[in-house]
């Protein structure tokens, strides 16, 4: 049976199970809809916010990432698990024990302004809005790469099937089916790494393998990799040409950042209390260290691969028959192209431009020592898609990995949108403009923000390969959520000095600063050289936020003390048991 | 203004002293090992893996479980000793 059945079939299958789910788990009151009720297990949490918070470009990118950046891979592995540690231990708990729906929720009542609702809000919004565009966009690629469905259209089913669950079911919808999708996106992104990991070291744990020697050797596998990549002309896979502040600065804003994005914080608001919301934590971190203690292994298992299957490998163009051409340049004792490389072609993931004419590809690196110019230029994404062909898995694995990848990129997109309905439904129309509504209204308002987000997100998803900030939402998205909301929020709950004024100048110099220099350097023409201290803007986020909390504390030390409620407010959420919601 | 007991500012003070220690072991092995100290570290090695290189792409994130594991238990004790643990 071909691929694109087995692609269809896995998708159909799973877009199925997600619908059902959704009419099993409707939402009938605004607590179902924004926190699912206050009443998922935590170990059912953990899986959701995994899926959650594993995107389209954990699934697909971040391997590939690794593979070329080699040690400069680790500030993704590091930043986007390290966060979960200040999740568990500074955020999560607490703003559970609080008790209410979102973080603008939490900024709003604790610095007693509806002025710090509005701009948590808006960070809130900007954040999600940059981040959910890049979902979509993945979506789209997915399905006209693998279904042969037009970009459009894929997205405009993609969000058809995040609208059926999200809209119906709100948090609860969304909650039972990213479980799902996590069981999915976890087992199609394992099984093909096992076999890579089998053929590269002969160790079926990846992890294992990683530290492992050659298949049939006793040289490890890094240092083989070290010395080919070395040999061709690379930097060293386990050494990187970024300066140490930058490698810091990048991995701590990734950190801060995940602390502080909010479709990951109000995932545990879903619990039932702040022990809940820990253990939760500890769960998630579980579910996502098993895919990010994969991913580096099989980034480096797949450059090795490349290296040995694509380079120096006769090319056979599309004008021949592959297997008579293959047996032909075989017989002569010559390497042709490997079958997945003529599958993968089509779709543009691979890029081979012969220099030197001589039919033979050659991959080389800047510092290339024979002089060869490189010729090939590989799609990050291409080594997690064909992995299952490198592997020889039966044409089935590869339906399963598309499903995991649309799994990983609907259910990060389905999280975002829960925040950008509940800002818009709740935290605006709600809390700050029209306190009496009922709770009818606010539901319906709730869906319908849910479903007017979807419509603007599929829109600039189907114009984000012509925009350019898409590619850019890391630095954005990260750098926002760990200037502006991060600081006003642990320190509202560390900190019981911390008042109105100062958490607004807070908020508003993370904010400004960081979308400022990240402008700057990225769109308006500034260049390396001029970075600050060396800091690229995907680790500048970090440095705003040093700043945010000092400028805040001071503004907050020249005004007037939080009144007295405010003050037992914080001594309650420190303490179990102290507030019943 | 008193709003706690003496008990809850007690237990207060061991959650903030408890979340300040883990915060250190969170901060060593992954700004420390796999960053700062990477280069001194990787002339040892664990298996075929330089060891600041492992830490930076598979130890900090082992690490980082096991800290939020002994948080969990830990203020489930704290919560026990100072009798907060059943309202």
């Amino acid at each position: 049976m071909s691929e694109q059945f087995w692609t269809y079939l896995f998708v159909s299958l799973t877009f199925g199970i997600y619908i059902l789910i959704a009419f099993w788990a409707r939402a009938s009151s605004t607590k179902e809809f924004y926190v699912a009720g206050h009443d998922v297990p935590p170990i059912l949490n953990g899986m959701a916010t995994a899926a959650d918070w594993m995107s389209a470009a954990s699934f697909l990118s971040m391997a590939g990432l690794i593979a070329f950046l080699g040690y400069g891979g680790s500030v993704y592995l590091m930043g986007w698990t390290g966060g979960y540690v200040l999740l568990a231990l500074l955020l999560a708990p607490f703003l559970r024990e609080f008790g209410k729906f979102t973080v603008p929720d939490f900024v709003g009542e604790r610095y007693y302004s509806k002025i710090a609702r509005v701009i948590a809000v808006v960070c809130a919004l900007m954040v999600s809005f940059t981040y959910i565009a890049g979902q979509m966009k993945g979506v789209g690629v997915a399905f006209s790469s693998f279904l042969g469905v037009p970009f459009n259209v894929g997205i405009f089913i993609g969000g058809l099937i995040v609208f059926i669950y999200a809209v119906l079911g709100g948090m609860k919808g969304v909650t039972y089916t990213q479980v799902a999708q996590y069981v999915v996106l976890i087992f199609a992104y394992t099984v093909p790494a096992i076999f890579i990991s089998i053929i590269v070291t002969n160790n079926p744990i990846p992890q294992l393998g990683f530290i492992g020697n050659i298949a049939g050797s006793d040289v490890p596998m890094l240092s083989k990799l070290n010395s080919v990549v070395t040999e061709l002309g690379f930097k060293e896979y386990t050494s990187t040409t970024k300066s140490n502040i930058d490698i810091f600065c990048i991995t701590a804003a990734l950190m801060f950042g995940t602390a502080g994005l909010p479709h990951v914080i109000i995932r545990f608001f879903t619990v039932k209390s702040a022990k809940a919301a820990r253990k939760s934590a500890g769960w998630a971190l579980m579910f996502i260290a098993l895919l990010y203690t994969v991913a580096p292994a099989v980034g480096a298992f797949a450059r090795m691969n490349f290296i040995d299957t694509v380079n120096e490998a006769t090319y056979i163009g599309n004008s021949e028959n592959f297997e008579e051409r293959r047996s032909e340049i075989l017989s002569e004792g010559g390497k042709p192209i490997p079958g997945w490389y003529k599958d993968w072609e089509n779709t543009g993931l691979l890029d081979f431009n012969d220099l030197n004419q001589d039919g033979i590809i050659q991959y080389r690196g800047p510092d290339s020592k024979d002089n060869i110019k490189n010729e090939i230029v590989p799609n990050r994404d291409i080594f997690v898609l064909a992995n299952p062909q490198i592997a020889n898995l039966p044409h089935w694995v590869i339906g399963l990995v598309v499903a995991g990848g649309l799994a990983a990129a609907l259910s990060t997109a389905a999280g975002l949108l829960m925040v950008i309905s509940s800002a818009i439904s709740h935290d605006l129309l709600k809390n700050t403009f029209y306190p009496n509504m009922s709770e009818r209204s606010e539901l319906l308002i709730a869906r319908t923000s849910a479903f007017l987000a979807i419509l603007l997100s599929a829109f600039i998803g189907a114009f984000a390969s012509s925009l350019p900030f898409v590619a850019q939402v890391v630095a954005f998205a990260f750098g926002i959520a760990a200037a502006s909301l991060f600081p006003v929020v642990v320190l509202g709950i560390f900190w019981k000095r911390m008042n109105k004024e100062g958490a607004i100048v807070s908020m508003l110099t993370g904010l400004i600063t960081t979308v400022g220099y990240i402008c700057h350097f990225k769109f308006m023409g500034g260049v390396e050289a001029g970075w600050w201290f060396g800091i690229s803007p995907e680790g500048i986020g970090f440095i705003f936020m040093i700043v945010a909390v000092f400028t805040g504390m001071i503004v907050a030390l020249l005004s007037p003390a939080p009144p007295i409620e405010i003050q037992k407010l914080v001594e309650n959420i420190r303490i179990p048991g102290q507030r019943r919601t | 203004m008193e709003i706690l007991s003496k008990n809850q500012r007690l237990y207060w003070k061991s959650v903030q002293l408890f979340t300040a220690g883990l915060l250190s072991v969170w901060f060593l092995v992954s700004f420390g090992a796999g960053i700062i100290f990477r280069q001194f570290l990787d002339q040892y090695f664990i298996g075929g893996a330089p060891l600041g290189f492992w830490f930076a792409q598979q130890g900090a994130i082992y690490v980082f479980l096991i800290i939020i594991i002994i948080y969990c238990l830990g203020m489930n004790y704290l919560e026990k000793k100072y009798g907060l643990d059943n309202q």
